[in-house]
């Protein structure tokens, strides 16, 4: 069971530390809950014991972005609430993920009109788009697990890129 | 008597300088007067005794798009006392797109004003704070107009960069 079993007698193991960093990382996702409207409803619902995000290690819904890796937009964006979203984005730390959650988010849906945002790809850089309107609870556990596979992945050198932490010098 | 007979006959006797439209279809009263008098009916029909339309609805408009007195501005009212719902209406014409405001009257009438000036483009005069309701405040469209494109003007709304 568990790591336990890698140890041995010995008590280490050899490998990676993208390797282990990706493990810890992708077991320990903490979602910034960007609940806009309905799909919040379902995102809301996947945090509670029947469908239990705690069992991937997301039960953490952290409601100020800078302790937050994972943005799931849950909801219609129209164009004035654009920025917000965006400034929200930029205030988490990297390395971060995004879900675009249902249809409204992934494309505009059934909203084609002068209002709506089609689609948050426009302004954002999603890794999953989650179907449905609105998904179930587990179409989302399986879009987390999907982002949890793609943050097993990742690597280091693939973040030499990131800009530099904007930190302010002068008081 | 009736509220229905009641409405027209005292605003006729009150104002029996302005003429009221009335129609009264599927049972709802609409009464059609011009706009230049929407205040003092307004004032009237909230503060007489008997009337006491006391709660305003909605204050919305139409937009005919080819007709010649192009928008309609509609007001739904409704009297506690009474249990009686009443709808106003007045025209207004594209040249000089403004109403006087009945805000003052009721004060519910403030954002329903805005929404609609938001909308249609209707100047609300004496309004206390006509700003835009939904729209961004820098946007210069008016999208319940009928020349307005359903998917919007591209580029009047900006996004955030990438």
């Amino acid at each position: 069971m568990g790591l336990e079993s890698y140890l041995k007698e010995s008590g280490f193991i050899t490998t990676k530390l993208d390797a282990i960093i990706g493990w810890a990382r992708k077991n320990s996702v903490w979602p910034m809950p960007m609940g806009i409207s309905c799909c919040a409803i379902e995102m809301m619902a996947v945090g509670d014991p029947k469908y239990d995000i705690a069992r991937f290690g997301s039960e953490v819904m952290r409601f100020t972005p800078r302790q937050c890796d994972l943005m799931i937009v849950a909801g219609t964006v129209t164009y004035k609430m654009a920025p917000v979203v965006k400034k929200i984005f930029d205030q988490m730390p990297d390395p971060k993920w995004v879900i675009a959650m249902g249809a409204c988010t992934s494309s505009g849906g059934m909203y084609r009109s002068y209002s709506v945002v089609q689609g948050i790809d426009q302004f954002l850089p999603v890794d999953i788009y989650l179907a449905g309107c609105p998904p179930r609870p587990d179409n989302l556990l399986y879009a987390l697990m999907k982002i949890q596979d793609k943050i097993g992945k990742t690597k280091a050198a693939e973040f030499k890129n990131l800009p530099e932490l904007n930190v302010i010098q002068n008081n | 008597m009736n509220l229905k007979e009641l409405v027209p006959q005292k605003l006729k006797e009150k104002f029996p300088d302005v003429s009221f439209y009335i129609s009264d279809y599927k049972d709802e009263l609409t009464i059609k007067f011009d706009k230049k008098n929407v205040v003092s009916v307004c004032k009237y029909l909230k503060e007489d005794d008997d009337l006491q339309f006391n709660y305003c609805t909605d204050v919305t408009a139409v937009d005919w798009a080819k007709r010649k007195e192009r928008f309609t501005v509609v007001y739904n009212i409704f009297s506690m006392k009474n249990n009686f719902r009443l709808r106003l209406k007045s025209d207004v014409d594209e040249s000089d797109c403004a109403i006087d405001s009945v805000s003052l009257v009721w004060g519910s009438a403030n954002w329903h004003e805005r929404e609609t000036f938001d909308m249609y483009g209707i100047k609300f005069n004496n309004h206390p704070d006509l700003r835009r309701m939904y729209m961004p405040e820098e946007f210069e469209y008016h999208p319940l107009r009928k020349d307005f494109p359903l998917m919007g003007i591209p580029g009047s709304l900006p996004l955030p960069k990438k």
